[in-house]
């Protein structure tokens, strides 16, 4: 392999890189970012770089005098993906990038509400935390809709600076979908202990307002006053250039336990990618951090290998939230069903190590300020039955 | 110098942490040596004291960068920084740390109590 083009300039493109370098890549690497940054870290954008404690340069991922020896195309969105001779992709200004291998990289998009009212927000990018912050130092109310993490943790902010915050969720408990109802119920508790009002169960009808929102009406007829909104309710994978590609989407690319997509030489990793997960007998597309920074080393030696590398066992997905002051961490995979048990601390101090199992198996563990339970109990994430 | 522990206190495979400023994590690895690094990853705020020892390295038990406890040199990213060591002295069965005179890195938004 002669050449590889990393669509995606954010984590999973930087550890792409990094990783084919790590693995004796000496090719021409070209790295095709949309947005005209170097790569910079996200998770603090709804932590301490909207709450003013980070700078633009404290959020870099590249160390200092770290060269990559890659070519960077940055502030140009990959538009197509053809199969030729060699894979060509095409950008937004017209020009194309050819390469021997491809590694997808372009991650997520935030969902929205559509329509255009100023004050309305989603938090995906630098400009966008930035354009948040100067919402919220001029406001007295946000209304969050969707209590997911990133929701929680701008709630969290929005607290410390001293705005009043309502939190509507459509399911009947916050964190739902990541942590399951009983645990998700009970970390509501450490919001409302902090002054935000969280309305579970509840959809949203429409955004309010003459060019500007002034308030939130949901599907019962109530109306919550608002001066700014975020809409936290997830991200859809940025796939939509792979149109017409021959690389197989679903949610997000479909890959096998090793990162390969449909189309040969071309791998995918990152938020957009979903990787054939054994332990869960089926394809997930994981949008955490950890992620993002670890399988594209396992991609990369698919990709180096032409397909013939083992793959490593897959790492469970782990994610970790900071809300006021508490740390929590998650890690596995939990479905509808789970047998949920508390092993460590209690609920009502909000401090406890929970271990989520299936059929006798740990498939999932969650922290609350329990970081070093957490760290050993982790590693038992999809061990065998009986294992232990 | 500093008193950590009595060394019967720390088994091996354990760490602890002293609650200095910045406050320093004390290893005691498998192989029965004893090391100490400023707590704080230089990455993001959380403690070494609370992450995974094996063998001379200390994973973060937040993002998992990891260190080398002997020199404090990043072995494996997000972090970017080495962490700083301290020397270790255990004398009549406790455990001292002599604290660094050189300047930590501490992560963006730590900063220590007297700076």
């Amino acid at each position: 392999m002669k050449s590889v083009a990393i669509v995606g300039a954010s984590l999973a493109g930087l550890s792409a890189a990094r990783a084919l370098r790590a693995q004796g890549f000496g090719g021409r690497l070209t790295i095709v970012g949309a947005e005209p940054h170097r790569p910079y870290d996200r998770p603090p954008l709804s932590k301490e770089f909207l709450a003013g404690q980070m700078t633009t340069a404290d959020l870099a991922l590249e160390g200092d005098g770290e060269d990559l020896d890659a070519e960077w195309r940055l502030g140009v969105a990959a538009t197509g993906l053809e199969q030729g001779r060699s894979l060509r992709i095409a950008l937004a200004d017209g020009s194309a990038v050819e390469a021997d291998g491809v590694v997808i990289a372009t991650g997520a998009v935030a969902r929205t509400l559509g329509g255009n009212l100023a004050g309305v927000h989603t938090l995906r990018t630098i400009e966008d935390a930035a354009a948040l912050r100067a919402d919220l130092d001029a406001a007295r109310r946000l209304v969050v809709i969707g209590a997911g993490f990133i929701g929680a943790e701008v709630a969290c902010v929005a607290r410390t600076l001293g705005l009043d915050v309502t939190i509507v969720e459509a399911a009947p408990a916050p964190f739902a979908r990541a942590l399951g109802p009983e645990m998700g119920t009970a970390l509501a508790g450490l919001h409302e202990a902090h002054g935000v009002r969280l309305i579970c169960g509840a959809a949203v009808r429409t955004l309010t307002g003459e060019g500007r929102v002034d308030g939130v009406l949901l599907e019962d007829g109530r109306r919550l006053d608002a001066d700014v909104v975020l809409v936290g309710i997830g991200a859809r994978p940025a796939v939509d250039w792979l149109d017409g590609s021959g690389v197989t989407v679903g949610d997000g690319v479909v890959c096998d336990t090793g990162g390969a997509t449909s189309v040969p030489g071309v791998v995918a990793v990152g938020d957009c990618a979903a990787w054939f997960d054994p332990a869960l007998g089926a394809h997930l597309r994981v949008e955490h951090w950890t992620g993002a920074a670890r399988r594209p080393a396992t991609a990369a030696r698919t990709l180096l290998s032409g397909g013939a590398a083992v793959p490593d066992t897959l790492a469970p997905p782990y994610l970790w939230s900071d809300q006021y002051g508490m740390r929590v961490q998650f890690a596995g995979h939990t479905l509808p069903g789970d047998e949920v048990s508390v092993e460590e601390g209690d609920l009502a101090s909000r401090r406890f190590l929970a271990v989520y199992r299936r059929e006798g198996r740990t498939v999932a563990v969650l922290g609350v300020d329990q970081p070093r339970s957490f760290t050993r109990w982790r590693r038992r994430v999809n061990e065998p039955a009986g294992a232990r | 110098m500093i008193p950590a522990c009595p060394i019967a206190a720390l088994p091996r495979g354990e760490a602890l942490r002293i609650e200095t400023d910045p406050p320093i994590a004390v290893f005691h690895t498998e192989d029965g040596e004893l090391y100490a690094v400023d707590d704080t990853c230089t990455h993001q705020d959380a403690s070494l004291a609370d992450g995974w020892l094996e063998g001379c390295e200390v994973e973060c038990p937040l993002h998992a960068s990891r260190f080398d406890l002997r020199t404090g040199r990043v072995d494996a990213p997000p972090a970017k920084l080495p962490v700083r060591t301290h020397q270790v002295v255990v004398r009549d069965e406790t455990v001292y740390v002599v604290p660094s005179d050189l300047p930590p890195n501490l992560p963006p938004g730590v900063r220590t109590g007297s700076a």
